[in-house]
């Protein structure tokens, strides 16, 4: 699937992610996953629950192990803890008790790893408020985590993985849980990055349509499997479908996209059989 | 002024050497506790921590059998429980549980066997209480020394594990992806746990020595919001109740039943839920006075963040 152009610039590649298969306990969960990320691009890596992603998110890591396939790292094979990667896990549960605020997470991103207690007060707290501007968070920098909102959080969290800067940044479902007002503002703050620091921006989620207005490239996950492109190569009814393994229609609604699954065939689709009335029926039927 | 201290001090408080030991024991004992269970509230592990203090009665029991003191009875077998916890319990939070109530019901087990041999050995049920309701008063002097070295070794190895223990509690996902050892970590922490829990085990009693892990630093964290201060008001917290337990202790000698004193354990207990309590509403208080003082000058803070004035929380 990759052009020309991107086989040139191979060796800059940030991120090279060559035929990984991954094997847990008799299953097949990636199957022969393969993408590029070039520095300072955004990229999505879109699908549902349970397609695969953290999954992969765990063997750029190094935290699993591919059972076949290379990754390349900034141009050198994985290792455990690589500075060149920043992480924002998916949704950390916190209680309002944890004695921990904005600027201590923050700090952690910066010497978290390390042995012994925390020295140089001063030169910390000045690069942990500038990170915090970064990200427009310093007016939260003394509240507790744990008592900030969602989409506050992903801010603090997103500043933890900036701090040691790295040049590709992973984020696991950082939309999730969010309204639509954080999603906008979360989504534009991670492009602006991108932008910027011309950091690489690897994101996944399970809705396309948040992150389309800034996307250069997506990763498709389906059951294990990938295909990776522009929006326009890849969201297509015969890409999906055969990533699906079944007939899946691809609609567009006011510049969003809506991917649907479950019709006979590419003819049989009609919106009769998706609309209120015909399903009104089964809904009475289940109360 | 001096009528106050009168009151507070029985005459004799400061001549006593069992006081005298009892003070320096029960305020290191204290120290080192608070410190420690800060991590184990935010690790929710509360009641890990439980199951060790209780466990350690069998250790304490068997020790005296052999005509050891109870506190390396206390403490070897709170670290193999440590150990089979870990072993048994897998990751998941619930598992976790279960191996943990395993272990204590084990626990109990042998300590029911070895009270009643120790009863049957001594013909007295004395030692019954003092393992599992403690006596600060019958702390050895002697023991001194090895608990001043336990304590200063638990700090230590907490103080070189601390950012590293704070990220994995923030997140295991986090800390394991910055490369942090996250499951050598958690069983460091379990180790030093265990002999906290003994320490208080050896001042107020195998059952009861979760109240000193547990409570001055669930206190503490309704009180401050930075690490190191939950770590410093905790050990603190937990200094005072001891302190002030042995104060009321000796006094209530001379509270009916004339001529008996009422037991250590009992006072710090009461005073850690007491503290406890308070702080919980000074918290509330004190966010209340916060909350209105913020809605008399809206929003001046959100001038320092000029892209998004409008989303400010």
């Amino acid at each position: 699937m990759s052009g020309p152009t991107l086989d040139e610039s191979a060796d800059d590649a940030i991120l090279d992610v060559d035929g990984v298969s991954v094997w847990l306990s008799g299953r097949e969960v990636l199957h022969d996953v393969r993408f590029r990320i070039m520095p300072g691009e955004f990229t999505g890596l879109i699908g549902s629950n349970g397609a695969g992603k953290t999954t992969l998110f765990r063997v750029i890591l190094g935290l699993q192990a591919a059972s076949t396939g290379s990754v390349l790292v900034g141009g050198r094979p994985l290792t455990r803890r690589n500075p060149i990667i920043g992480y924002v896990p998916q949704k950390i549960f916190l209680d309002p008790d944890m004695p921990l605020r904005a600027r201590d997470v923050v700090a952690l991103g910066l010497d978290g790893h390390r042995l012994g207690v925390p020295l140089g007060w001063g030169r910390r707290r000045k690069a942990v408020d500038a990170m915090l501007d970064a990200v427009d968070a310093r007016r939260l920098a003394d509240a507790r985590v744990g008592s900030l909102s969602g989409g506050e959080q992903q801010r603090v969290l997103i500043a933890h993985a900036l701090i040691s800067r790295p040049r590709l940044l992973l984020l696991d479902e950082p939309l999730a849980n969010l309204d639509i007002g954080a999603e906008g503002e979360v989504v534009a703050l991670l492009a602006r990055i991108a932008r910027e620091q011309r950091i690489a921006v690897f994101i996944s989620a399970h809705d396309v349509n948040p992150l389309l207005p800034v996307m250069d490239r997506l990763v498709y996950m389906a059951a294990g499997n990938t295909a990776s492109g522009t929006t326009a190569e890849v969201i297509r009814p015969e890409v999906l479908s055969a990533l699906y393994g079944q007939h899946v229609d691809v609609l567009r609604v006011h510049g969003r996209i809506l991917v649907v699954a479950g019709a006979e065939g590419p003819s049989g689709v009609t919106f009769e059989e998706t609309d209120g009335a015909a399903v009104g029926p089964d809904i009475v039927a289940l109360r | 002024m001096s009528q106050v201290l009168r009151a507070l001090f029985a005459p004799g408080f400061f001549a006593s050497d069992p006081v005298h030991a009892a003070l320096v024991v029960g305020a290191v004992v204290a120290l080192v506790t608070g410190v420690v269970g800060v991590f184990t509230v935010i690790r929710g592990q509360a009641f890990a921590g439980h199951a060790l203090g209780e466990v350690g009665s069998a250790g304490g029991s068997a020790a005296f059998l052999g005509g050891a003191n109870p506190l390396w009875g206390f403490m070897g077998i709170a670290i193999v429980a440590a150990g089979l916890i870990e072993l048994l319990g897998l990751h998941r939070p619930r598992a976790r549980d279960v191996a943990t109530g395993l272990v204590l019901g084990a626990g109990l087990g042998l300590a029911a066997l070895f009270l009643y041999l120790d009863a049957t050995s001594s013909s007295t049920t004395g030692v019954t209480v003092t393992i599992l309701f403690g006596s600060l008063f019958a702390v050895s002097q002697q023991m001194l020394p090895s608990i001043v070295a336990l304590s200063a070794v638990s700090l230590l190895v907490l103080a070189v594990c601390y950012r590293m223990l704070l990220l994995s509690s923030l997140s295991p996902d986090l800390a394991a992806a910055r490369g942090v050892p996250v499951r050598a970590i958690g069983i460091a922490y379990l180790v030093i746990m265990a002999v906290a829990v003994s320490l208080a085990a050896e001042t107020i009693g195998a059952i009861l020595a979760t109240a000193l892990v547990v409570g001055p630093p669930a206190t503490a964290l309704r009180l401050t919001k930075r690490p190191g201060g939950a770590l410093v008001v905790a050990g603190l917290i937990g200094v005072v109740a001891v302190w002030l337990g042995i104060v009321l202790a000796y006094d209530s000698y001379y509270w009916p039943p004339a001529g008996h004193g009422w037991p250590v354990s009992f006072f710090v207990v009461a005073l850690v839920f007491l503290f406890y309590l308070v702080a919980g509403a000074v918290a509330r208080i004190v966010q209340a006075r916060r909350r209105r003082h913020s809605e008399a000058a809206p929003r001046l803070a959100a001038s320092g963040c000029a892209e998004h004035p409008g989303d400010a929380a």
